[in-house]
């Protein structure tokens, strides 16, 4: 049997074993599966309130007397806010306002209540806004014309392509929110991956068991079947968020509607977020080989793996620059450079189209980078594996890259 | 056909040289003794042979050609300091690494269960590494270094924390291995044991060898021309003896340059003497250790 397949088996299927791998696999989905059960749990319990719920008003100005019913809430007039104040005290009323000649002048309200709120409630704001805009309007305009004003502007945005036909992608926030959550997920198993191939390995040298193991096989399938071992299980595991989304979004759109019915993952998302996972954790995979050959031990190892984790994990803090300026030279730049193109192409693939040059560059380096690393990293493996307890300079390590 | 054949070897590390021009070979059916003081360059040799690092010039053959993977399934390498995955099963492991030497996982499923038995461990086959005492896992990667049946066995410092009982052991598995015409290279300190076993001889100090070859011969070599003798009557003078030095329950009869053992041992059996014990003195081997490497040993 080809050695480096029995490494690769091996180090597949020790990582599926491993406790941190299957939480982190199976918590995505299982996280949003909840969320959607609390949902329909809190909405069962938690019926929409059909009391009515009185609410005072002092008219100081004077024509503010009809469209006092406003769903569940009443609006009741009071001559003062003496009056008021008792009826307050009573708990009659659940909160009253003043409309004096500075509404009028400015807009201004005053509102009191016995509750210590932040806002007064969403549902009261909208109830004094419409009963206050009909009294206003009335007479004026047509009723139909008042509940158009009151109503909420409602755009339905449509995109289309270039031919004038409906695009696929829409955009939108949707849009913005698949990607993220997936350039999350990558830098978290990115991390996790990394950690576990360098306390692999550190286990390895800390034993001597690399001793064998480089008896029996050669560097360079070691490390093919080291990479590729890890590769295959983070595949899996993205493999079971991708096919998780659409099967939670459809479930979460059946039930809840809304927000999550414009969310879409795009077959063309999909397959380049398969090609970032496999060739990010390829790359960092074997950036963490090299680390890990070199470290003296597996903490040390994991500190210095930081260094290479944290460009990767970085372009999440400016995601916002990324959101807003897809196409900034910057980002292009950022798109390109290796460690941090498996994030910055998935943040700006939501909010713009990114040129096809720029993802075929982006993949050839990223390749590049991988094959060039293999080499790199079978001379570092070949020098510093055997070398226990020391951790060697940087010069040093330029020397003996440069050497071979 | 030698099993290794080591020529003109150097290694060198930054700061220091590892190995200097080293040169030796290992026979098939042979145990041989790889020893040398701390830091000698026996591990960096032992690397070299088994392509885990490479030299800076030389020439390293196993089995009549430069190690390839074949060549690597011919092998079997226990290392001075010793690991296994902590957390795998005895099994799995003992398949997993046999499979590495290009064993097929039910052959060696089957072989191992028979080695398993053989040293009183199947009833921990099941186990995790972590779960089993330091000898036993020792036993362990012994089993992995053997299970693909190699022509080729290294063994760095095998018998250091076994009991008596497993040393004898692994003691009677090296000499079956050497009866079955495989090649045994034992890195060891234990100077007696190197002695025990041992057919040939390599010792290195400071990268270079020092002393290379039959161990019978170069003891030979350091013999000071004396005999260990028990008797019982009365020895009084005899010519050709130069010195008497008492030990107990025998006597070291150190003799002049014209006489030999021989015609020590006919005067003696001409006066009557009866003779216990009649046996030419060599040195132990800790004691060539010490002559060779003693003044040199840093």
């Amino acid at each position: 049997m080809n050695k480096t397949y029995l490494i690769f088996n091996h180090e597949f299927r020790t990582t599926l074993r491993r406790v941190g791998f299957i939480v982190m696999t199976f918590i995505v989905p299982l996280i949003a599966l909840l969320a959607i059960g609390a949902y329909h749990v809190i909405s069962g319990a938690v019926k929409p309130s059909v009391k009515i719920t009185d609410i005072g008003y002092v008219d100081k100005v004077g024509g503010f007397s009809n469209f006092t019913s406003q769903g569940n809430i009443v609006l009741v007039p009071y001559a003062s806010t003496d009056e008021a104040n008792q009826a307050l005290s009573a708990k009659a009323i659940k909160e009253y306002f003043v409309i004096s000649p500075q509404y009028m002048q400015y807009g201004l309200l005053n509102y009191y209540t016995l509750e210590k709120q932040l806002t007064p409630p969403q549902a009261t704001l909208t109830a004094i806004k419409n009963f206050l805009t009909g009294n206003l309007l009335a007479d004026k305009v047509p009723n139909t014309t008042i509940a158009l004003v009151e109503e909420s502007l409602n755009v339905v945005a449509t995109r289309l392509t270039d031919s004038g036909a409906v695009s696929p992608e829409q955009g939108g926030i949707g849009n913005l929110l698949i990607p993220g959550i997936f350039s999350l997920l990558l830098v978290l198993s990115i991390t996790f991956a990394s950690s576990y191939l360098i306390q692999g390995l550190g286990d390895e040298k800390e034993n001597r068991l690399i001793e064998v193991l480089l008896s029996s096989v050669s560097v360079r399938q070691l490390i093919i079947g080291k990479v590729l071992g890890l590769g295959a299980a983070g595949l899996l595991q993205v493999l079971v968020w991708v096919i998780s989304a659409p099967l939670l979004l459809g479930l979460a759109s059946s039930s809840i509607g809304g927000f999550f019915a414009s969310l879409k993952v795009t077959p063309g998302f999909m397959i380049l977020c398969l090609t970032y996972f496999i060739l990010g954790y390829l790359l960092f995979a074997m950036i963490s080989t090299a680390i890990g050959a070199m470290s003296p031990s597996a903490r040390e190892g994991q500190q210095f793996a930081t260094l290479f984790t944290l460009p990767a994990i970085a372009p999440l803090w400016f995601s916002s620059t990324i959101l807003l300026f897809p196409n900034s030279p910057v980002w292009v730049v950022f798109t390109i450079f290796p460690i941090t193109a498996p994030v910055v192409l998935m943040l700006r693939l939501g909010a713009t189209d990114v040129a096809a040059w720029q993802i075929i560059v982006s993949i050839l380096v990223i390749l590049l980078s991988i094959t060039g690393g293999m080499l790199l990293t079978a001379r570092i493996v070949r020098t510093y594996l055997l070398m226990y307890g020391k951790r060697p300079s940087l010069g040093e390590i330029v020397r003996n890259l440069r050497n071979g | 056909m030698p099993a290794v054949e080591v020529s003109h070897v150097f290694k060198s590390y930054a700061d220091k040289v590892a190995v200097e021009d080293l040169s030796f070979s290992v026979e098939p059916g042979e145990i041989f003794g790889l020893i040398g003081p701390n830091g000698a360059g026996k591990t960096t040799t032992i690397r070299m042979m088994l392509d885990i690092i490479k030299p800076d010039s030389g020439e390293v053959t196993i089995l009549g050609k430069k190690l390839d993977e074949a060549a690597k399934n011919s092998l079997g390498y226990l290392p001075e300091e010793r690991g296994l995955y902590k957390k795998l099963r005895v099994m799995d492991s003992i398949i997993y690494l046999a499979s590495l030497k290009g064993m097929n996982p039910a052959a060696a499923e089957k072989k191992a269960e028979a080695l398993l038995a053989q040293m009183d461990m199947l009833a921990s086959r099941r186990k995790k590494i972590d779960e089993l005492s330091k000898g036993m896992s020792q036993i362990i990667q012994l089993i992995v270094t053997i299970i693909h049946d190699p022509q080729l066995v290294v063994l760095d410092e095998p018998f250091s924390g076994l009991d008596p009982v497993n040393t004898e052991l692994i003691k009677n598995m090296l000499i079956e291995l050497r009866k079955q015409g495989k090649a045994v290279i034992l890195s060891l300190h234990q100077m007696n044991q190197v002695e025990e076993l041992s057919d040939r001889i390599l010792m290195v100090n400071k990268g270079k060898a020092v002393l290379y070859g039959n161990l019978k011969e170069i003891k030979a070599q350091y013999r000071h021309n004396a005999v260990l003798l028990d008797y019982e009557g009365q020895l009084g003078e005899v010519p050709g003896v130069a010195e008497k030095k008492e030990h107990k329950g025998y006597i070291e009869l150190v003799l002049d340059k014209t006489t030999t053992p021989r015609q020590l041992l006919e005067r003696l059996v001409s006066r009557g003497i009866v003779i216990n014990r009649f046996e030419i003195a060599t040195p132990p081997l800790n004691e060539i250790f010490l002559k060779v490497v003693g003044n040199d040993h840093e």
